[in-house]
């Protein structure tokens, strides 16, 4: 059960911090009109398609005492990232990174235009608009963006397996886990393990679908 | 009252080109000067009305010119200055009222005056409320109100933040006729209180006829005139903007003859043997031009009108009657086709159906000549 609540703690820690790095990111994503914007929107969709393990063996090698990573965590902190519960964190936020970014990219660009010019020529700057407009009507987004990337993070193994190996209490989570328990041939606790999060990923996923049906939506339908 | 009252001149000389849906490269090049009151902008579907709009509220940036009100500079090319929207103090109501769903009607209303302290603010959003008739909805959100209560509310959160001008983009259009002129009223009433420069765009012409004191007439990216709206309306020299102020019949023609001691001249319509009088224009014998005659200022005969001090008097035959809301529209075919209409009260004494042989009956100074 200890793996169970590494899990929660990492997935939760991924999904706070994706909220406030992402939020910034997917307003100029939406926003912006420069053309190269291609450009680091493949970037951030990169996760998706690059296998977990070619992920973390560049965060590995980054994270190492000679990595760029690496050095300037051993200059703040004392120790390097590799096989610690913050270098999965960081893995796992950038691993995560597309399911945050593209809810809240999709709803910031769904707030309508008029909303945008009627608040700019009621005298409020970006900053305020985004506070006042953008972020209230993109309330859904923020809650799928959350719900996604701490259910991914949750359920993440390679990219662990890479940058975290399997500490017990520091970074072996609950997938790496029941890998463990399967090796070692102990079906039944896997068989406990799995079902938890096979439960946890549907309550999960009904609670988005739910949301984004009209009827059920926090947000009142235009 | 802690409004001051200003009596400054919106100035905005644009040129701007972009890409629209109707023409691959639209220009807009206009210079005009906005007195205090309120001066409509007219102008067909296309001729940039929004573009000019968006361009003085600060949220598009026009390529060259100047913009500015007073001795506030927004925007001005050479001096590479263009002030963002939120510092113009330019109120700007769109055609949809554009209220935020997420917030009250009160809370919408209080949007702009945030900076302000809060008994300001409270006795500013009372007044204004109380106005434009929203004060027992403050508590409801914009989807639970009607259109017409929905554009009020936009109305009186443009108008609490003070602005030094206002800019209006058919505000009205599809609202119910009473429903606009009691909004026309309060908004009206307002501006008695507050001499600031108003732009109004509308192509309706009651809604010209109620607040017009000048006319701004738009078209192609162009101003084509500038007048008090029976000059710039009622006799109009371009054959769009007749269309767009409501000319149901442009005819085509060859000027015959000039009488100039009657001041008038006879035309040939078509290649039809009729012949209609029109006022003197810029046009001699054999000239082609176009007529312009509303739908509405055409007199419909059962028999041969005689003794009439109206000039014109074609032949025709009707081709087909067609209701439209209190009025019938009656097309009918006299070498060139016709649309007039007539009131219900008309069709059914005159006993009118198709194939039935009538006199159209105009007079002279009903038509107009336009520039094609």
């Amino acid at each position: 059960m200890e793996s169970l609540w590494l899990s929660l703690k990492l997935a939760s820690c991924v999904a706070a911090i994706l909220l406030v790095l992402g939020a910034p990111l997917a307003y100029w994503l939406a926003f912006t009109k420069w053309r190269g914007k291609f450009f680091l929107e493949s970037i951030v969709a990169m996760p998706l398609v690059l296998p977990p393990t070619v992920l973390g063996f560049y965060l590995l090698v980054a994270f190492g005492s000679r990595g760029p990573l690496g050095k300037l965590w051993l200059a703040l902190f004392g120790h390097t990232l590799a096989f610690t519960f913050e270098g999965l964190v960081v893995a796992s936020v950038i691993y995560s990174l597309p399911f945050a970014v593209q809810p809240l990219v999709n709803s910031f660009e769904s707030v309508d235009k008029k909303f945008l010019d009627a608040s700019a020529v009621l005298g409020s700057n970006r900053w305020r608009t985004f506070w006042r407009v953008i972020a209230p009507l993109s309330l859904p987004g923020f809650i799928t963006a959350a719900i996604l990337s701490f259910a991914h993070t949750l359920g993440e193994f390679g990219v662990v397996l890479m940058v975290g190996g399997n500490l017990p209490g520091i970074t072996r989570t609950v997938s790496i886990d029941i890998y463990d328990r399967v090796q070692s041939l102990d079906y039944s606790a896997a068989n406990h393990l799995a079902l938890l999060l096979l439960l946890i990923a549907f309550a999960v996923l009904s609670s988005i679908y739910a949301m984004n049906r009209k009827v059920w939506s926090p947000w009142p339908t235009k | 009252m802690a409004y001051e009252v200003t009596s400054a001149v919106l100035r905005a000389q644009i040129r701007l080109q972009r890409k629209t849906a109707a023409a691959p490269l639209f220009t807009l090049d206009v210079s005009l000067g906005i007195p205090p009151g309120i001066t409509i902008l007219f102008g067909p579907s296309g001729a940039g009305k929004s573009t000019l709009l968006d361009c003085i509220a600060g949220l598009l940036r026009p390529r060259e010119g100047h913009i500015s009100l007073e001795d506030d500079v927004f925007f001005d090319s050479t001096r590479n200055i263009h002030l963002p929207p939120q510092l113009r103090r330019i109120a700007y109501l769109f055609q949809s009222p554009a209220l935020f769903p997420h917030l009250t009607v009160e809370q919408n209303v209080l949007y702009g005056i945030s900076h302000l302290a809060p008994e300001e603010r409270r006795r500013r959003v009372e007044e204004l409320l109380e106005r434009f008739h929203v004060s027992q909805l403050c508590d409801r959100k914009p989807r639970e109100i009607s259109g017409g209560e929905q554009q009020r509310v936009a109305l009186a959160r443009s108008l609490i933040t003070m602005p030094r001008a206002l800019l209006l983009d058919e505000p009205l259009t599809g609202l119910e006729a009473g429903l606009k002129s009691a909004i026309l009223e309060d908004l009206r009433a307002w501006l008695g209180a507050h001499r600031i420069p108003i732009l109004y765009v509308t192509h309706n012409r009651e809604e010209v006829d109620a607040l017009g004191e000048r006319v701004v007439a738009l078209e192609n990216g162009r101003i084509a005139s500038v007048g008090v709206p029976h000059e710039v309306l009622d006799a109009p020299r371009r054959h769009r903007l007749a269309q767009a102020a409501g000319f149901e019949n442009l005819l085509e023609g060859t000027v015959k003859d000039l009488r100039e001691m009657e001041g008038v001249m006879r035309v040939q319509l078509g290649q039809s043997v009729s012949e209609i009088e029109v006022p003197l224009g810029h046009a001699g014998p054999g000239d082609r031009v176009r007529i312009a005659v509303r739908a509405g200022d055409i007199l419909l005969a059962t028999e041969r009108p005689a003794k009439l001090s109206a000039r014109n008097i074609l032949e025709g035959t009707v081709s087909s009657i067609e209701q439209r809301g209190a009025t019938a529209v009656c097309r009918v075919q006299s070498g060139v086709p016709f649309v007039v209409h007539v009131t219900q009260g008309a069709l059914r004494s005159l006993e009118l159906r198709e194939k039935m042989k009538v006199w159209l009956v105009l007079k002279t100074h009903s038509c107009h000549l336009v520039e094609s």
